[in-house]
């Protein structure tokens, strides 16, 4: 008999909620569905949504990546200071590009290498690179980026056609890349293996360190182009742009139904989570609704994520026994 | 269905079950099962996997509830809301794997949850240490009640949880396969300290895949069958024949089929593979068509040099050659380039992903051969499984479903067939029948000997000294970490491989 | 039901292993000994550098600094020894104290007063994530990232941008932060007695061990019959008591407290706990060792004042100890495991 779970999962009912969250703030809200608001909306989840790619592929295969926002803090402050001293924007972003993927190096090595967890690896480097982001630019904030790249990264700016900004159409690509790669790949099998049973992946000879390794330069690498979209979408390149907004981009992955304890969960249900959190927040300012509601809602939200799937399987076996016990 | 023998027993029974049922969600693990247990009594618990043994000892150690039925402790009823209401009641478990606490010390792990007590509710350490030294003396052992738990040998593990069990003067003594990993003389000794207490008036419950154990230790033996009793008997009055007749319900087939193969050219070779404190200099060869089994004690390195010829662990000196080639050290995935496949010893660990599908754990192994550029395609992927579930009769619902609500045979089948796939030339298994019920037991051996007929070269690890003499043309022996003894079929006896094993053979040369 | 305990009668043994025995605790306070080393290391080289690092106001201003990172610590602590996390202190620390304020601000409620409302809040808080921790079984990372946002945003909303004054609280409040026995403000001192009468439960009562087992191994615990939800329960509330408690010293302390106090400390709080060598992955370190961990993040800050280099710095130093601390207990733990492994067979 099958259980209550395999008719609905946790990331088709974000997806469902999503939509509902989307008509209700159409009949409800007056220019909700602009669609300079939608571009606004959408925009302003693109670093999460960005990072949010990587970091699916990450809490999949049972790994976590808490410094990606000090990461985006880092390269936003290279950016700045770079800028400052008078180099070419052309060059900063390849710098900036360089050292996320060196960040993302050494967590991947203390990760695969030394043998540590996760967790305790990521909070080290989360406060080791905000700590950099400060010493590279202190508390000074640098503006004046040049105006091509900051019209790029604008939600004015949209591809011709549609309401969708540059930032979040690059996101679409590589969101269909990366659920491309998680769910029809080798390598997508690979990262479920790893999440779920790693002794039996190594066993099945997957390159389990080396996998590991690359997801963490990857998301490194996601982090610091995010610390430039969002230098260049606000203008200011500061030491504490982004803070805190790892726990924003872990608490969306979550709620699209991704198992923190690896193994479980889809790309979809994921860029739901991103989407989700976005539209909400973004409802609620519309209604002027205090920013702490927005807050105590999301917490809410990611509790219900974790609960209510764990809820629906419980009754499910719950009713299961009760069917068996009925001869 | 067979006759059971009545029992007239006038005394009380410490510990009776009475039709006990229990299911877990629409599976029924135990329907109307009863078991009486004596003081002074060893009783065995038979049965195949999934005959509901498992969910017996766990409802007899307050872990499960029953659906039904009653518990009786001597003769009055009882209810156990949890492991430690049992373990109040006198009951101990050990289980075939055994749960310590790895950061705390062996005295911390014998008396967790009842630590002697001072003043204040305190802890009393200096008692708890005391204690632990005694025990481990009475059962004539050299550890030290300070040691962590962490980087005990198995053996040492089993010590350590019947040390717990004698701690609390436990009446009822449960052993879930305690003999699986350990040596033939740390069985004997298990088996003295277990008779003594026995000899005390505790009732033992004993389970066993070694059905000459059951014979040997034990008075009574009930059978259990897809969760339902089946007999009582006095084992006097069996043979193993009528056990195995019981547990199966069928008259099984000969159990060691091995057939004669042509030998062909060497496909594996492995040369003074060495990994320090683990094992040392140790050189074989497989042929093609040849089974070649590696023998000796649990901890002898065995599992340990296949581990480094497959490149999961990697080895400090020594080369590996699969047809002529050198292997890449530590790399399985060269090694599976080569041909190499290996079924490991732990299948819930490392043989498996338990929450993957089974055409996903099918597949785990070929997921570049399952499509183009990386691709996996669905109808490949499902195609393998089908082939191979069909041609190692597997049994199971559907393809999608979780390769974990298999029986543990069936799910070695799911492993075997994930090896297979990949066609390999040099098949090596580990334990490849351990913890699985005797019906599957034998199809393993049919399909292990006609491999090797087809020219597979097949090198097995086994602690089944009956299922080494069957099945190999040549028994390697092992002691302590290095090669012994090569014995051909036709020398090679139960003395023979326990001689060598047990390190009093004259050392003959290693290959 | 029937059940016969039966209790075990140590047999009185010889002590020649105890000898054995304070060596074993010697190894495993090596730990806590390496972080004590390093903070007198640090004192003493800030003090040479400047002696006025270590005159009467910088002592106290050492003692009261670390006081309640110290205290969070020992809560932490507690939560992570069970192989679980509880991110929400920092929201709690600022609620509390901000709750505290609200209440007494205007009135004369004795410090004791305000203390209990910290520490009932802060339990109720720890209540909320241990229940769902415990009893709905969902991963406690996720579980207290959500408690965190939730009470963060109920203290923003309640604040509404307001602050508590300094000018409002009752002195008897306020004496709380700046008064002190002997010369030793009461800060220290609470925090102190609180690390001791922890340290003490862990070690030597039936609850505090059944703490380690089931971070050391959660089914042995269960097989064990050790009651896990209880217990896991009890460790958050704890947390959130300590931290309450925590959030009431912080109004008293610095009187002025906005909504936004004690944001993100949560990571620090870890940090800390994580550098004094409680493994992130439970059952193994101690109070002692937390509380010297988040001794030494302070007294780094301090430090830097002192030796007036950038503050820009601090963030970055601490990010390197905690890498540093949980590479080097890796790498001891390999070298001594690879060496067992060498000496099992010579």
């Amino acid at each position: 008999m099958k259980s209550l779970g395999t008719y609905l999962r946790w990331d088709t009912a974000v997806g469902i909620l999503l939509i509902a969250v989307f008509l209700a703030g159409t009949s409800s809200t007056d220019g909700f569905a602009s669609t300079g608001n939608m571009s606004a909306a959408l925009n302003d989840t693109a670093e999460i949504a960005l990072i949010a790619l990587p970091m699916t592929l990450l809490v999949v295969a049972g790994q976590v990546d808490l410094s990606v926002a000090s990461m985006l803090g880092l390269s936003s402050a290279l950016a700045g200071s770079l800028w400052d001293a008078g180099y070419a924007f052309e060059l900063i972003v390849p710098v900036c590009l360089l050292a996320g993927a060196a960040g993302g190096l050494l967590n991947g090595w203390l990760v695969t290498r030394v043998g540590l967890p996760p967790l305790a690896v990521t909070i080290g480097t989360l406060t080791l690179y905000r700590g950099l982001a400060s010493v590279v630019l202190g508390d000074k904030a640098v503006a004046g980026f040049p105006d091509t790249y900051s019209r790029w990264a604008s939600s004015t700016e949209t591809v011709p056609g549609t309401f969708v900004p540059y930032p979040i159409a690059l996101f679409a690509v590589l969101a269909v890349l990366a659920a491309v790669l998680l769910h029809m790949t080798g390598f997508g099998r690979s990262l479920y293996a790893i999440g779920a049973q790693e002794d039996a992946a190594w066993f099945a000879g997957i390159r389990v360190k080396r996998i590991k390794l690359a997801l963490f330069v990857v998301s490194g690498l996601m982090a610091s182009f995010a610390g430039i979209v969002y230098t260049l979408r606000y203008g200011s390149a500061r030491a504490d742009n982004g803070l805190g907004l790892e726990l924003v981009v872990i608490a969306s992955v979550l709620l699209g139904g991704v198992d923190f304890n690896g193994g479980k969960g889809t790309l979809g249900g994921a860029v739901a989570g991103v989407l989700l959190i976005g539209l909400l927040n973004n409802l609620l300012t519309l209604n002027d609704v205090a920013n702490e509601i927005r807050v105590i809602v999301t917490g809410l939200l990611l509790i219900a994520s974790v609960l209510a799937p764990r809820a629906v399987s419980a009754l499910a076996e719950r009713r299961s026994r009760r069917l068996a016990a009925a001869p | 269905m067979p006759t059971a023998t009545v029992l007239t027993m006038t005394e009380v029974p410490v510990l009776a079950a009475r039709g006990l049922s229990k299911s877990f969600g629409a599976v029924r693990a135990l329907q109307d099962v009863s078991l009486t247990l004596h003081a002074g009594e060893a009783h065995a618990l038979a049965g195949e996997n999934g005959a509901g043994k498992s969910t017996l000892i766990k409802i007899l150690a307050g872990v499960h509830r029953p659906d039904a039925g009653r518990l009786l402790l001597d003769d009055a009823p009882v209810s156990f809301h949890g492991p430690a209401d049992a373990r109040d009641a006198g009951i101990a478990v050990i289980y075939q794997e055994p749960t310590l606490f790895p950061d705390l010390s062996i005295a911390e792990n014998i008396f967790m949850g009842r630590q002697p007590r001072r003043t204040l509710r305190r802890i009393d350490r200096a008692s708890v240490h005391d204690a632990t030294a005694a025990l481990m003396r009475r059962l004539g052992v050299d550890l030290g009640p300070d040691r962590p738990a962490r980087g005990l040998s198995i053996a040492d593990q089993q010590i350590v949880e019947i040390a717990k069990a004698l701690s609390f003067d436990a009446r009822v003594l449960i052993m879930d396969e305690p003999t699986a990993a350990l040596t033939g003389s740390e069985t004997a000794r298990l088996f003295a300290v277990v008779e003594a207490l026995r000899a005390e008036g505790a009732a033992v419950l004993f389970i066993s895949h070694r059905l000459e154990e059951v014979f040997r230790l034990c008075r009574r033996v009930t059978t259990l069958r897809d969760g339902r009793w089946i007999a009582t008997d006095e084992v006097a009055a069996l043979t193993e024949d009528d056990l195995v007749r019981r547990m199966v319900g069928r008259d099984l087939d000969e159990l060691y089929p091995k057939q004669d193969a042509e030998l062909g050219e060497t496909a594996l070779s492995v040369r003074r593979l060495t990994r320090e404190g683990v094992f040392h200099d140790v050189s074989f060869d497989v042929r093609r068509g040849e089974i070649v089994a590696l023998a000796g004690l649990v901890g002898a390195g065995r599992s340990e040099v296949v581990q480094a010829a497959f490149g999961v662990d990697t080895p400090d000196a020594g080369e590996v050659h699969v047809a002529g080639r050198p292997l890449r050290r530590g790399s399985p995935t060269a090694a599976m380039d080569a041909g190499v496949a290996l079924v490991p010893e732990d299948r819930r660990q490392r043989g498996l992903v338990m929450e993957m599908s089974i055409e996903r754990n099918i597949g785990l192994t070929g997921l570049g051969s399952l499509g183009s550029a990386g691709l996996v395609k669905r109808t490949l992927e499902r195609g393998r499984a089908a082939d191979w579930a069909a041609k190692l009769r597997l049994k199971y619902g559907r393809l999608t479903d979780d390769v974990g609500v298999l029986s543990g045979g069936n799910q070695q089948k799911v492993v075997l067939a994930k090896w297979l796939a990949t066609e390999p030339s040099v098949l090596i298994v580990d334990e490849p029948t351990r913890g699985i019920d005797v019906g599957t037991k034998a199809e393993v051996h049919r399909l292990l000997s006609e491999l090797a007929a087809g020219g597979l070269a097949v090198l097995m690890v086994s602690s089944d000294l009956p299922e080494v003499l069957g099945m190999a043309d040549r028994v390697l022996v092992m002691h302590e970490g290095r090669l012994v003894a090569e014995i051909p079929r036709a020398e090679a006896t139960e003395e023979s491989v326990m001689t060598a094993a047990t390190g009093r053979g004259a050392k003959e040369a290693a290959a | 039901m029937s059940a016969t305990v039966q209790k075990t009668d140590p047999a009185p043994a010889a002590g020649d292993e105890r000898s054995a025995r304070s060596f074993v605790d010697l190894v495993f306070r090596a730990r806590e000994l390496s972080i004590g080393g390093a903070l007198v290391l640090l004192i003493l080289c800030t003090w040479i550098a400047n002696p006025g690092f270590l005159d009467d106001q910088g002592v106290e201003d050492l003692l009261l600094n670390s006081s309640i990172l110290v205290l969070l610590a020992v809560g932490q602590s507690v939560v992570v020894i069970t192989r679980n996390i509880d991110l929400s202190v920092g929201s709690v620390v600022g609620l509390t104290a901000f709750a505290c304020g609200d209440f007494v601000s205007g009135t004369d409620h004795s410090a004791f007063v305000v203390v209990l409302l910290g520490i009932a809040l802060g339990t109720a808080c720890g209540l909320v994530s241990g229940l769902l921790v415990s009893f709905g079984k969902v991963p406690a990372l996720v579980v207290t990232l959500g408690m965190l946002y939730v009470i963060q945003g109920l203290d923003y909303w309640w604040a509404g941008g307001e602050q508590i004054n300094a000018a409002n609280l009752p002195d008897d409040v306020l004496s709380l932060g700046t008064g002190d026995v002997l010369g030793i403000p009461y800060l220290p001192l609470i925090t102190a007695a609180v690390l001791a009468g922890t340290a003490y439960y862990l070690r030597s009562y039936t609850g505090g061990r059944e703490l380690y087992a089931i971070g050391s191994n959660p089914e042995a615990a269960r097989l064990a019959g050790i009651p896990i939800r209880r217990r896991v329960l009890g460790a958050y509330a704890f947390s959130g008591a300590i931290a309450g408690f925590a959030g009431a010293l912080w109004l008293a302390r610095f009187g002025t407290v906005v909504a936004d106090a004690a944001n993100g400390w949560e990571l620090t709080v870890v940090s800390a706990v994580v550098v004094g060598g409680v493994a992130i992955t439970g059952g193994v370190g101690s109070v002692w060792g937390a509380a010297l961990g988040a001794a030494l993040l302070t007294t780094i800050g301090s430090a830097l004042v002192v030796l007036k280099v950038s503050s820009f710095w601090q963030q970055a130093i601490t990010g390197v100890l905690l890498l540093a601390a949980i590479t080097t207990d890796r790498i001891v733990q390999r070298r001594t495991t690879s060496a067992l492994r060498k000496r099992r067979r010579p």
